[in-house]
């Protein structure tokens, strides 16, 4: 494994995982048993060629396994380092019933960075058709069709409210397991291929409504940004966070760097996590970077955690406590946080997810003693744009209604990634992203 | 980049900016705000949107802290690196019948736009602008051009009338109908001075300013507790029906980072005086 220690990680917000070497990769690369009915590929939300570009890579042809892989991928160095490849194309793997699946993750991760560092080709781009295409926000979703609808030629403008573009990669997901030059690179490869990105514009605010339906086809990727909170006492104390807020004052606006960036953000000795996704992974390892003692609270069981493995299993090298089974009921302090006070919950029948539902057990109230407490208990999708759009059909928690092309109910606007789906994950906002520039780009031919 | 196109001391550390930002003073109305961001290191601080001049847009602050006094030594064609906006809910204009616009200190910046809308829609408005002394009153002539009435206070009388706005805006309510009020100014002013609309039942508006990240909805920074319910200021807001509004959970919010401010303003006059650069000279 590459991974630095804990011990020197947690003093730095480096990349955590070192990534393969080329003879690892050459390696890891020839166990892969070439499957004539590959199973890898359907785990795949956008159906890689897996076994091919590995192929390339058991031969040393790393150029020509980039290229594969970004047939499907425009973000394979993103997608590398976050998909939860255990619930996807390595859980499938056929090697994985008797010893570990092949690393594809690793593998693919590992092209990309071969490619970024040896100077990366672009794609061929299509004769310009003098078509208009508007695409908002600027995150996985949003780079992927643009990148496709670019390609096909036409005049495509990423509308993004921020400072930085890369949605979630760039203000939410952390820097030691998210590089931002990465992020960037990736982004410039699509500004290369011709899109351009405008930031500093928040649609429905600085480009109305209006302006922007005026466009030959409008992509909708505004994410699911908004925090949700539990609703319990003592929320609004100082010293109580969203993650959201938490992560983009150190990940967009550098507060661990405060005071050389002008961004604070609070230290605290003992800090409580509430979560038990990616999202509140990133919170729990961040508190930690700052120098606290981090509690993660997770209402069901360890095993029920959405998180992906690698976070888990990296967060607790790092000395994250994990108390399972418990949860938050109210947050104590008169001008700060002083305590979390919580219950015992015990796992009964399982409920429509497959998960067993958690109920409180009486009398198992207990206080922790902390000075921060950061909820990292889900977002909604951002209802800013969408609820200044006129006859834009919406969904009962707030997402935009997609047809399978990604067609929304208004006939030239398209939406996809986490504003259609809810929040999911990078590669199924992709996904979704890659279908909707289809559907675009057929609907701009017919015209 | 955003171009500053004039920088002028207006009073004592209250700096009038015209930034160049077509995106922003195309589409703002009364009532709404943009962030700003010096430069690579710099944080982002919203500021409420004051006049429109074509693809102008002006604001006005006070020198309070690091990133104000640094904004205060950028000079006219200086750029920033990045202005978003306009952000917020625009005021709710319409056809009132009397309305007053009451600002406090700096606040009286954000009145002259909402008197402007009040007016063009057809409603008769009364200014009431106060501050500590006669020098740090601004923006009196513009307001004296716009509304129908203007009255000034100063804490110390050395202007107008001799108290505070609250105070006149008492003696307006006792003897007139008036049908809807704005306060715009420090927490503490807007606190009292709405109280003081109360057993009048008008309609009261306040402009909050808690401390906000990305002013787009997304972190949650800026929540405020109106009627009982946690709102966003930046989306919701920012003005909000003042009697409703839980100004202590305000004021206590807005001083979570009082020890950093501290240090970073510091660290910020240290350098002004050596180098002269700003804060971010030294890297
Ligand atoms: C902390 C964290 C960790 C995560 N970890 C993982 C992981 O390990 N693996 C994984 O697969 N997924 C992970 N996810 C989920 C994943 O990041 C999201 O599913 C994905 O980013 C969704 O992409 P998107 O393009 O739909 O939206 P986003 O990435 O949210 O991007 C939306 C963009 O639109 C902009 N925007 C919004 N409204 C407007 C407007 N009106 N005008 C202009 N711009 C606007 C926003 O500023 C933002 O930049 C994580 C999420 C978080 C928050
Ligand atoms: C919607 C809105 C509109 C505003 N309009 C104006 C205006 O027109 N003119 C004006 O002078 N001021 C305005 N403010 C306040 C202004 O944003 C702060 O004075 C400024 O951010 C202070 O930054 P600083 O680094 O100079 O001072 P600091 O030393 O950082 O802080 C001084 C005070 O400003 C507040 N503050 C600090 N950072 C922020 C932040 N990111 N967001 C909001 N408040 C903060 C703190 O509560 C603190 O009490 C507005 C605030 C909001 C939310
Ligand atoms: S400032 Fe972030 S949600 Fe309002």
């Amino acid at each position: 494994m590459s991974d630095r220690p804990a011990a020197t990680r947690v003093h730095d917000f480096a990349e955590v995982d070192q990534g393969l070497t080329a003879e690892e990769a050459i390696a890891e690369a020839a166990r892969c048993l070439q499957c004539k009915k590959p199973l890898c590929v359907g785990g795949c939300p956008v159906c890689i060629d897996i076994p091919a570009f590995i192929a390339e890579v058991a031969e040393g042809n790393f150029a020509e396994a980039a290229r594969l892989v970004k047939e499907q991928n425009m973000l394979p160095a993103i997608c590398g380092r976050v998909c939860p490849q255990e619930t996807q194309c390595e859980g499938v793997c056929i090697l994985g019933k008797k010893e570990t699946p092949i690393r594809i993750g690793a593998l693919e991760r590992f092209v990309a960075d071969w490619e970024r560092e040896s100077g990366a080709t672009l794609p061929e781009v299509a004769a310009p058709t003098g078509r208009r295409v508007a695409v908002v926000g600027s995150g996985p979703a949003g780079i992927t069709a643009a990148a496709d609808l670019a390609r096909a030629g036409h005049a495509v403008t990423v509308y993004e409210s921020l400072h930085e573009a890369g949605g979630v990669l760039t203000y939410g997901i952390p820097s030691f397991r998210m590089p931002k030059d990465v992020v960037k690179a990736e982004i410039e490869q699509v500004v290369r291929m011709g899109a351009e990105i405008k930031k500093n514009y928040l649609v429905g605010r600085s480009l109305p409504a209006e302006e922007l339906l005026a466009y030959d086809a409008v992509f909708l990727a505004t994410g699911a940004g908004l925090p949700s909170f539990m609703g319990i006492p003592g929320e609004n104390l100082p010293g109580v966070y969203s993650a959201n807020e938490f992560l983009t004052r150190v990940n967009l606006m550098h507060a661990e760097k405060f005071p050389a960036f002008d961004t604070p953000v609070k230290h605290a000795a003992r800090v409580a996590v509430i979560g038990g996704g990616n999202v509140a992974m990133d919170a729990a390892r961040v508190a930690r970077r700052l120098g606290a003692k981090v509690f993660l609270i997770y209402r069901r069981r360890e095993e029920d955690m959405p998180a992906r493995l690698a976070e888990v299993h990296h967060a607790k090298e790092e000395g994250i406590e994990f108390l399972t089974c418990t949860n938050p009921v109210g947050i104590i302090g008169d001008a700060a946080v002083t305590g979390l006070e919580c219950v015992k919950m015990s796992m009964c029948s399982l409920d429509a997810s497959g998960r067993p539902s958690p109920e409180p057990e009486t009398g198992s109230e207990f206080t922790l003693d902390v000075d921060m407490v950061i909820q990292a208990i889900g977002t909604s999708p951002n209802p800013l744009l969408v609820s200044l759009i006129p006859g834009l059909e919406r969904g009962r928690k707030g997402n935009v209604v997609v047809d399978e092309d990604g067609r929304t109910s208004i006939p030239h606007v398209f939406a996809g990634g986490d504003i259609a789906t809810g929040a999911a994950t990078v590669i199924e906002a992709m996904g979704s992203a890659k279908k909707a520039a289809a559907g675009i780009n057929r609907m701009l031919r017919e015209a | 980049m955003y171009t500053i196109n004039t920088a002028t001391e207006i009073a004592d550390k209250i700096f009038e900016f015209w930034i160049d930002a077509p995106q922003v003073a195309r589409n703002a109305r009364a009532g709404q705000f943009l962030i700003l961001r010096i430069d690579e290191k710099g944080e982002r601080v919203p500021l409420t949107i004051s006049a429109v001049d074509g693809d102008a847009v002006r604001v006005v602050f006070m020198a309070v802290g690091k990133t104000t006094e640094h904004l205060a030594t950028l000079q006219a064609g200086d750029t920033l690196a990045d202005v978003v906006g306009p952000l917020g809910k625009p005021s709710e204009i319409r056809e009132y019948g009397t309305c007053c616009l009451v600002g406090g200190g700096a606040g009286i910046a954000c009145t002259p736009i909402i008197a402007r809308e009040l007016k063009a829609a057809g409603n008769h408005v009364i200014g009431i602008i106060g501050s500590r002394n006669a020098d740090l009153l601004i923006l009196e002539d513009e307001m004296r051009e716009v509304c129908d009435e203007l009255f000034i206070t100063t804490d110390d009388g050395s202007k107008g009338f001799h108290g505070y706005a609250a105070d006149v805006l008492k003696r307006e309510l006792d003897h007139r109908t008036i049908d809807a009020v704005w306060i715009i100014g420090p927490a503490i002013m807007m606190k009292v001075t709405s109280a003081a609309t109360l057993p009048y039942g008008v309609k009261t508006f306040v402009s909050l300013n808690p401390i906000m990240v990305d002013g787009t909805g997304m972190c949650g920074s800026c929540r405020v507790t109106v009627g009982g319910e946690t709102k966003f200021a930046c989306v919701d807001g920012p003005e909000f029906d003042a009697h409703q509004v839980d100004f202590a959970e305000l004021m206590q919010r807005q001083r979570i980072y009082t020890d950093q401010e501290k240090l970073a303003a510091e660290k910020f006059a240290e350098h002004v005086c050596r180098c002269g650069e700003g804060g971010h000279c030294h890297e």
